[in-house]
């Protein structure tokens, strides 16, 4: 093994340099030219910066859409989900509550009509998105609390929602920090 | 809900079109024909020049294994002082501490290993230079050991009789160089462009909407990233792995990362048929391996498409599937899909927390890491089959009363005991594992670790032992994913699983090679009708059915104790 020890160690440095330093050098100066810069994409509004387009915020009032329970409290200096499994007595306590609060706020909502993800946690605590349909199930939410017509929210939301891939793969998503940030702008 | 099912569909389809050609660039690359990649050529001799290293050098099965074991030891050295060290070292914007003892100690083997498994928090638990010089430099070196060893058991398969079988360092380098590198930049290029981050920002504070002030965590991802994808490594740069919305923004960047790790497992199925001219040896092997997946992968997404039964008792509606723990922009399948796959390569990347996963789904996972050899990560993949190839031809040889030939060489005495072993390996550290920390968990409770063992569960009931069998499980196969649940950042996870870290990475490697580098020793036996075809489909069935039967006696008793019983008490 002696024979093998020196070279391991001088290829090993040298392979340091390129792959650890080298290579991710390029990449950052490459990312200067793609969207963000490489810093991730912000989202700015009145030449103010108010968040990462993909990191979802907090959004308490009844007068905006809200994002997907999170359980790091859409704080992405960390990221994780619950790590509940599906049949926890504790963490089923916790969706029934969800529930709960939601039909409180939403009276207008049937239960059945809930979609899942409105009331369980995402991966990451930071999912920026919703599907349409939990869009647009707060929709007579914020159209009582804004005094918004509900078509007009509902064009809004449509006119938000990016389509699957090609219009085939994946899922259609609404981001809410864009969608909150064209409500304001309705008046 | 049918566009993500076709999502699923294409990007297996875009794995397969891609695999097909690189499976040939492989092979040009390690039998040393002209590539367009031969401009890398004076750079790689520049290095030997340096290293003092002569690639042309013929080894023998052991000094491959020396020369693979001894870089091997350097890297953990490294990686284990400069992770316990890290705050005193530049690149840490985010003012990081250094890593515990027993912590770098794992963090250390995980990588090396190709595992990840990860006791700490990406954007806490490392510093940007960790995260690249150390981290992200392992996941090219550990992918490029694991396609190294391979690369010795083709060669040993086509000669006749030999003991020369190519220079560890050449085809070390060349799979980085050739490989790796080249196909990372690729990747990494198409995540940038798609607003992943790739500069060296640290923490940005952003004041939002409602007037929350809020961190974001950033960092060199996109190059990261890739690697992680393309070596099979999966450990990922935020905590929250492939889930965090930096770290995957969207459907395409799901798309990539996911073709990109499976590609070269599969590619490399293809370049065995290619590089020892048996296309229907190999082919026989990608069809079984294909079936397997499809065995884990129905079930896994049909059950979380379906949802969580407890929750629709509750009386919601859950169209789009069991979305705890899950991103919005992936949705079921895809997650599903990914849960799979990741399990059957020994990615151990996640784009959604395994331990909210249905039982069923759960089940899937713990299957793929136990069988660890459908498809299976860089390079390692193909030598797990290969011992239960041994195995085959073995049981084969005895049914039909004739001495076992694989690849025109008698398989004796020495070969079959060492496929043995190795096949007896992985039960004996999982379950053994899981049994200690078991007992641990029940006899001494209150053990002052930093997470009690009272607090290791995050989960009551079968679930919870299933989160002891995962992890030992995961660290066996060198995969990486956990049910993260478990509170596994403390000393003795971090020692227990270290260990098993290091014998189920380095003995499955050593045995395979040991086996190749014997048998090619060996005098060769031209094929008569009498041999034993090892490229038919009833051999595939056979190797099928060995592998099934090894793995139900070996695990059936653990799994019913967690999946099995929670699925049948929800």
């Amino acid at each position: 093994m002696k024979k093998y020890l020196l070279p391991s160690i001088k290829l090993t440095l040298i392979l340091v340099v390129l792959l650890g330093g080298i290579y991710p050098l390029f990449l950052a100066g490459v990312a200067k030219m793609a969207p963000g810069g490489g810093d991730g994409v912000k989202v700015m509004r009145n030449g103010k910066v108010v968040g990462y387009e993909n990191i979802a915020q907090k959004f308490s009032d009844d007068k905006y859409f809200q994002p997907r329970p999170s359980t790091v409290d859409y704080n992405a200096a960390g990221s994780g989900g619950s790590n509940k499994s599906a049949g926890n007595p504790d963490y089923l306590k916790t969706v029934q509550e969800r529930i709960d609060t939601f039909l409180v706020h939403n009276p207008d909502v049937k239960k059945s009509d809930i979609p899942a993800e409105l009331v369980t946690a995402s991966a990451s605590g930071l999912d920026p998105h919703l599907t349409p349909e939990a869009a647009y199930v707060q929709i007579p939410r914020v159209a009582k609390h804004r005094g918004i017509a509900a078509d007009r929210l509902k064009q809004l939301v449509d006119a938000n929602t990016k389509p699957a891939v090609l219009g085939v793969l994946g899922v259609a998503t609404v981001n809410v920090l864009k969608l909150n940030i064209a409500l304001d702008e309705l008046k | 809900m049918t566009t993500d099912i076709l999502g699923v569909i294409a990007t297996y389809g875009i794995t397969l079109l891609l695999a097909w050609p690189l499976s040939r660039y492989i092979v040009k690359v390690f039998r040393g024909e002209r590539t367009w990649s031969d401009f890398m050529a004076p750079l790689e001799r520049l290095f030997f020049k340096i290293s003092g290293i002569n690639p042309k050098e013929e080894m023998n099965w052991k000094d491959h294994m020396k020369a693979l074991l001894t870089i091997n030891l350097v890297w953990f050295v490294y990686a284990f002082f400069a992770l316990m060290f890290q705050d005193k070292l530049p690149l840490n914007p985010d003012g990081n501490p250094g890593q515990s003892a027993d912590l770098a100690f794992n963090t250390a083997i995980s990588f090396v290993v190709n595992c990840n498994l990860q006791h700490y928090s990406g954007e806490t638990g490392v510093t940007y230079f960790t995260q690249l010089f150390v981290l992200a430099f392992l996941q090219f070196v550990s992918a490029a050991t694991g396609i190294a060893a391979l690369v010795v058991v083709f060669k040993a398969m086509k000669e006749k009789t030999t003991t020369k079988l190519g220079n560890f360092w050449d085809i070390f380098l060349k799979t980085i160089t050739r490989i790796l590198l080249p196909l990372s930049i690729v990747i990494a290029l198409i995540f940038i462009f798609n607003g992943m981050p790739a500069s060296f920002a640290g923490k940005d504070t952003v004041v939002t909407m409602q007037g929350d002030t809020v961190n974001v965590s950033r960092g060199p991802v996109a190059g990261f990233v890739a690697i992680k994808h393309l070596g099979t490594n999966g450990g990922g740069f935020f905590g929250a792995n492939s889930a965090h919305p930096l770290e995957n923004p969207n459907y395409v960047t799901w798309m990539t990362e996911m073709v990109a790790q499976v590609v070269l497992p599969i590619a490399m199925v293809f370049a065995l048929g290619l590089f020892i001219q048996k296309r229907k040896f190999a082919n026989v092997i990608f069809g079984i391996m294909t079936i397997g997946m499809i065995c884990l992968l129905i079930p896994s997404m049909q059950q979380e498409m379906a949802g969580n039964p407890a929750i629709a008792k509750m009386g919601i509606h859950q169209l789009t599937g069991a979305m705890e723990g899950k991103e919005v922009r992936f949705g079921a399948a895809a997650t599903g899909y990914w849960s799979t796959v990741t399990t059957i390569i020994s990615t151990g990347s996640v784009c959604g927390w395994h331990d909210s996963t249905m039982p069923m789904t759960g089940l899937m996972q713990l299957l793929g890491m136990m069988l660890n050899c459908l498809y299976g990560g860089c390079g390692v993949g193909i030598l797990n089959y290969y011992i239960y190839i041994i195995i085959a031809v073995f049981i084969s040889g005895l049914m039909v009363g004739r001495t076992p030939e694989f690849m025109g060489h008698k398989l004796e005495a020495r070969e079959v005991k060492i496929a043995a072993i190795i096949t007896l390996l992985s039960p004996f550290l999982i379950l053994a594992g899981t049994a200690l920390s078991s007992y641990v968990l029940t006899h001494h409770p209150d053990v002052n670790w930093a997470v009690k063992p009272t607090a290791w569960l995050n989960n009551p009931g079968y679930h919870g032992f299933s989160e002891m069998l995962y992890e030992y499980t995961s660290a066996n196969a060198n995969n990486g994913s956990g049910f993260e649940g478990l509170g596994d950042g403390n000393v003795f996870w971090n020692v227990s699983t270290g260990f098993v870290l290091i014998l189920g990475r380095f003995l499955p490697i050593i045995g395979p090679v040991a086996i190749a580098g014997l048998m090619a020793s060996k005098k060769y036996i031209p094929e008569s009708a009498g041999t034993l075809r090892t490229d038919s489909l009833t051999f595939g069935a056979m190797t099928f059915a060995v592998i099934v039967i090894l793995t139900a006696l070996s695990y059936f008793p653990a799994l019913a104790l967690g999946p099995i019983a929670e699925y049948f008490s929800m």
